[in-house]
């Protein structure tokens, strides 16, 4: 049909495709289709030997193309057409037919199978057929990146992208960067101050002359493409002035306001002005509007007369600032799972229980209770403390599948704190298993069973109610088989970790995609972890997956290290499979320019043109067409139809 | 007794899978084992706003019993708006088939995100099953578009 000279190279994957589909037969009958010279299998094609004897095919029977039959092209397409290409062919010369996880995989029946994976390479060989050699289209880059989410991942890939040269945009949502480290009291397994860790770091950020950081901002729209971003930002009004602002607190002393403070977990009170944490980047006191008395018309105006700097003023608006970048970077880290689901348990119920991240507040020097544990009700030392783990984590039937990863470890961990504080107190753990892998975690657990004398309960609580100034917690211990009954002064729930709430949007905007849990999808589970499926967007921290910090930190670098990558690339490719127009069949009837999503075609004295470098491909345009003027390149209509019958040829 | 040819026959399913959502989907039924029927042979396309109703029309004349364009849930379209195109396009095919005397049911859309592996694999479970009892198609195949 073609004319060209194709070759078909079937791998057996081992016995991943050969176990099921009959990967001789494959071969023999793609022998006889229509432009095949020449065909063979191999066990793994993707080795060095079998590329290699796809370059030694290719030279021996002067090939026009190949089809590799194997696994996902998300896999290996680019491996294979770089290959092809080292034959001195095209990349288009190369196309994958998968039949291992569209075919081996999911389909028991050998006979089936085979049929299916001839199908499948039928496809492959006529898409082929009429593929056009292509070369990738040069773009310019822009060598700023944009990174969401200012907890530790967004701080470690901002600083690492900094070093590196790069301009950076940091955004983050809250009125001070930090994140959840910032709540954290101690980090295990070596107990290490997590502020003291932190707190450098959240300085260098804001003294960087490379990162521009806009906190109390959120991402809003996100357009172009990898190298070329535009990012419209919303920042919300900033009532006080970071430049002005002393930090003396007189503002605070004068605000009637009585608000719980969010920072500190509802632990504690703060005023309407407030700084959220004495460590606070930026350095200064915070707005907030929603809990003021009224800003307009001004109701108070207390702290703005109070304000010996005149840092405050009240009639500033938000603002929108858009931002060019070559690459994203998403670090939106995670919530805990809604205590509103966890009835049973009593939390927001019963004041005495409470969930990990307020009990680290507890511990924390610059906490509530300025690092005494105190339980909320009667600010009294508890004697009995019950740690339940686990909750919400490993349940599919009710709550969440997935394992939070950290919750053993900061559990044995509030345990150990809590017994140092109180030496006379009694720790009761309540877990499933325990989970300590990670350098020197295990040793921590058990110095924590062992020296620390902490009771570990393996098994599940049924139930927890307040009982005059105690909390009862009815359990079970499954290693005895008894029935546990305890008398508790306080009770902590180390509750599942789960996307942030603000994950959904910042998938939407930036065109990534979320796992079934909600986290952000990797593109591959083990070669590509920290980018997204999207180009030029990038993966760090709890965003997408439970992770501890050392990992969060480890991938936070490694987003950074692949961002870097990216742009120290003088130009970068753009797919060249977009849209092309036949101007002598095009009537300018602009069916093409209102259909296309990215303002890739306009028309030239009457007749349609596409901007290449802004079209993507989707071929919108294609089916808006009456006229079949206009085509995706290496996806043509007559492509489509020669691939449809070589599915259905008898 | 002669076999019924309702029951005997397998449907042949044209599947046009879109590159970023469903054919991603595929993948992970493959890569979690998630057996389902082999009738379906995939064709992946950049978006399911790129499938053309004539290549339906196409598929069903070369003797297709089932179509299938499955793409990236609404709101999720990694090209921001094409299977919004695809849906609007797509219901006047069904409309279209109706119309010609094609049962309807021989065409289907589906919304498969890359997550959703155990969702392809019943999304191919359940076509095929209900194509059974509709028997081979034979109104358009061979048929001049």
């Amino acid at each position: 049909m073609s004319g060209k000279r194709i070759g078909v190279f079937v791998c057996h994957c081992g016995n991943n495709i050969a176990g099921t589909v009959d990967v001789a037969q494959v071969a023999s009958v793609m022998a006889a289709e229509d432009g095949v010279v020449c065909t063979s299998d191999h066990a793994y094609m993707c080795s060095d030997p079998g590329q290699n004897a796809v370059i030694a095919a290719i030279k021996e029977n002067a090939l026009d193309g190949v089809v590799v039959s194997c696994c996902s092209p998300n896999l290996h397409e680019r491996t294979f057409r770089e290959n092809a290409k080292a034959a001195g062919l095209n990349a288009f010369d190369c196309e994958i037919a998968n039949i291992r996880e569209q075919c081996a995989w999911v389909h028991r029946d050998p006979g089936e199978a085979t049929e299916k994976a001839i199908r499948i390479s039928r496809v492959a060989v006529r898409r082929l057929g009429r593929n056009r050699a292509l070369d990738a289209i040069a773009i310019g880059v822009t060598r700023r990146v944009l990174v969401v989410g200012a907890g530790i991942a967004g701080i470690q890939a901002s600083l690492d992208l900094a070093a590196a040269g790069l301009e950076v945009v940091l955004v983050e949502r809250q009125a001070t960067i930090g994140g959840r480290m910032m709540g954290l009291s101690e980090t295990f397994p070596t107990l290490d101050c997590s502020q003291c860790v932190l707190s450098p770091r959240m300085v260098e950020v804001a003294r960087h002359p490379r990162i521009t950081l806009m906190v109390s901002s959120e991402v809003e729209k996100v357009s172009g493409y990898v190298g070329n971003f535009q990012v419209r930002i919303r920042r919300q009004a900033a009532y006080v002035d970071p430049d002005l602002c002393k930090l003396c607190d007189d503002c605070a002393q004068v605000c009637p306001v009585v608000a719980p403070n969010e920072y500190e977990l509802g632990l504690s009170a703060r005023r309407a002005i407030f700084m959220p944490y004495p460590q606070a980047i930026p350095a200064t006191y915070t707005l907030d509007a929603a809990s003021c008395l009224g800003l307009n018309p001004v109701v108070c105006g207390k702290c703005r007369d109070v304000c010996e700097a005149g840092a405050i003023a009240y009639d500033r608006k938000p603002e929108t600032v858009v931002e060019q970048v070559g690459a994203v970077v998403v670090a939106t880290g995670f919530d805990l799972y809604g205590q509103q689901q966890l009835g049973e348990y009593g939390l927001g119920a019963i004041e005495d229980v409470l969930d990990g991240l307020q009990f680290e507040r507890l511990c924390s020097a610059s906490g509530p209770t300025k690092g005494k544990i105190l339980r909320p009700s009667d600010h009294r030392a508890p004697k009995d403390v019950v740690f339940i783990q686990c909750v919400g984590s490993r349940d599919p039937a009710r709550h969440c599948a997935w394992c939070s990863k950290i919750c053993c470890m900061y559990t044995a961990k509030h345990a150990k704190l809590f017994k140092h504080q109180v030496p006379d107190g009694r720790a009761y753990v309540f877990y499933i298993d325990i989970r300590s892998g990670g350098k020197g975690y295990e040793e921590f657990v058990q110095g924590v069973m062992e020296e620390d004398e902490v009771m570990y309960l393996r098994g599940r609580v049924s139930r927890v109610y307040q009982d005059g100034d105690k909390v009862r917690v009815f359990g079970t211990d499954t290693l005895s088989g008894q029935n546990v009954e305890i008398a508790a002064d306080l009770v902590v729930l180390a509750l599942a970790m789960q996307p942030s709430a603000g994950t959904a949007a910042i998938a939407k905007t930036l065109k990534i995609s979320r796992d079934k849990d909600g986290f952000l999808a990797e593109a591959h589970p083990k070669l590509r972890p920290v980018e997204s499926v999207t180009a030029g967007v990038f993966l760090a921290g709890t965003a997408q997956g439970p992770k501890d910090i050392p990992e969060t930190v480890a991938q936070a670098s490694a987003a950074a290290a692949k961002a870097i990558g990216l742009l120290s690339q003088p130009q970068l490719s753009h797919a060249p499979t977009v849209a092309a127009v036949r101007s002598r069949l095009c009537t300018g009837c602009r069916m093409c320019v209102d259909t296309c999503p990215y303002d890739a075609i306009r028309l030239v004295n009457g007749k349609a043109v596409v901007t290449d470098v802004l079209c993507e491909g989707c071929g919108s345009c294609v089916t808006s067409c009456l006229r079949a003027a206009i085509q995706v390149k290496n996806s043509t209509p007559l492509q489509m139809k020669e691939m449809i019958e070589a599915v259905l040829r008898v | 007794m002669s076999e019924d040819p309702k029951t005997t026959y397998e449907p042949r399913i044209i599947a046009f899978l879109c590159k970023w959502c469903s054919s991603a989907g595929s993948d992970l039924a493959g890569v979690s084992r998630i057996q389902y029927p082999a009738n379906a042979t995939p064709i992946t396309v950049p978006c399911s706003g790129s499938v053309s109703p004539q290549y339906i029309l196409t598929a069903f004349r070369k003797g297709a019993d089932g179509v299938l364009v499955s793409g990236c849930h609404l709101g999720d379209c990694h090209y921001l708006e094409g299977n919004y195109l695809a849906r609007r396009k797509l219901f006047l095919v069904k409309e279209l088939l109706e119309f010609i005397g094609l049962e309807p049911e021989r065409f289907r859309m589906s919304w498969v995100s890359a997550a959703e592996g155990a969702k392809f694999a019943q999304v191919i479970t359940d076509f095929v099953a209900d194509l059974r009892p509709l028997g081979p198609q034979d109104k358009l195949q061979g048929q001049r578009p």
